[in-house]
């Protein structure tokens, strides 16, 4: 077997398991129920799926130019996707789009109502 | 944020974007370099950011580690939480935690948010600069052996994060030593 096939088989591979990431995760944006949850599923099955769509593109495409975009491209995905995750939960939070009642502990809803109390009534 | 506005030119980032500009083009030229300081330069006059203090340095053996475990944690967080999507068990408990940082750098706050987000189980979901705590999303708490556990994940990513980065004084400060068991072990001072 030579060298082209064996990295075309990888390749093939990264794409398969890119795409069955890629479905969990959308499966999981679905079927999770709330907000913070679903955010799990955007991030984690989501950023490792692009990653090994890149690296199956990579293996597959095997020139200098387009090695240099994946890796630029894979590099941004995992600086921005905890960002987006964080913005999204965040506002979620600060406009009462989480309820702590379907969780076990909930110490940011705790501090932000000691913080107000500390404040003041009104605010 | 407190660094005043006559400041060096911020030759990190000059490098970076140059160099970001000759990874778009994929092949190096001199006009395509050229091009590239000169973008980079406008980039940075244009958009200044505040300056993010680095005192440390970057110290291979413990970046290869930090980066080694980010893969098998990213790997391991991502087949869970696809399980947990597919599998038929409806619900996971979820939480959310508070975690009180040791360091008090921006940078290495950010960096140990960053990485939480992408490991098992956490999500960042508030973050507070001036008291170093973290506010993290746990998917499903007992599928990760409890929240105490949680924490001293979290820590143990910001230890391997400062092992890789921090400057000696800022890891004493910390209340790190240089060779620690994988973060773990350690207790907040």
């Amino acid at each position: 077997m030579s060298w082209e096939v064996v990295l075309d088989i990888a390749a093939a591979a990264c794409f398969l398991f890119a795409g069955l990431l890629s479905l969990a995760a959308g499966v999981g944006v679905l079927r999770f129920g709330d907000l913070l949850s679903r955010m799990h599923a955007g991030t984690k099955p989501q950023v490792l799926g692009v990653l090994l769509g890149l690296a199956g593109y990579g293996l597959r495409m095997r020139s200098g130019p387009v090695l240099w975009t994946v890796l630029l491209v894979a590099l941004f995905q995992l600086l921005t996707a905890p960002v987006a995750a964080h913005m999204v939960g965040r506002a979620g939070y600060r406009t009462g789009k989480v309820s702590s009642e379907g969780l076990a502990v909930d110490e940011l809803t705790n501090d932000l109502s000691t913080a107000q109390q500390d404040i003041g009534p009104t605010g | 944020m407190t660094a005043g506005s006559r400041r060096r030119p911020p030759w990190r980032m000059l490098v970076w974007l140059t160099l970001v500009w000759l990874m778009l083009w994929g092949r190096f030229s001199t006009g395509t370099l050229l091009a590239g300081v000169a973008i980079a330069a406008l980039v940075t006059t244009a958009l200044p950011l505040p300056a993010v203090e680095f005192k440390g340095r970057i110290h291979p053996v413990a970046t290869a580690h930090l980066i080694g475990r980010f893969i098998l944690d990213l790997v391991r967080a991502s087949i869970q939480v696809a399980l947990l999507a597919l599998s038929p068990r409806r619900s996971p408990r979820g939480a959310v935690i508070r975690v009180h940082l040791r360091s008090e750098s921006d940078l290495y706050l950010t960096l140990t948010a960053e990485l939480s987000t992408l490991v098992p189980g956490s999500l960042v979901v508030e973050a507070n600069r001036q008291t170093g705590v973290l506010y993290l999303h746990v998917l499903d708490v007992d599928a990760l052996g409890g929240i105490e556990k949680i924490r001293t994940d979290t820590l143990g990513t910001e230890a391997r994060v400062l092992r890789a980065l921090a400057s000696d004084g800022e890891l004493a400060a910390a209340g790190l030593t240089r060779r620690g068991r994988d973060g773990r072990g350690e207790e907040q001072t």
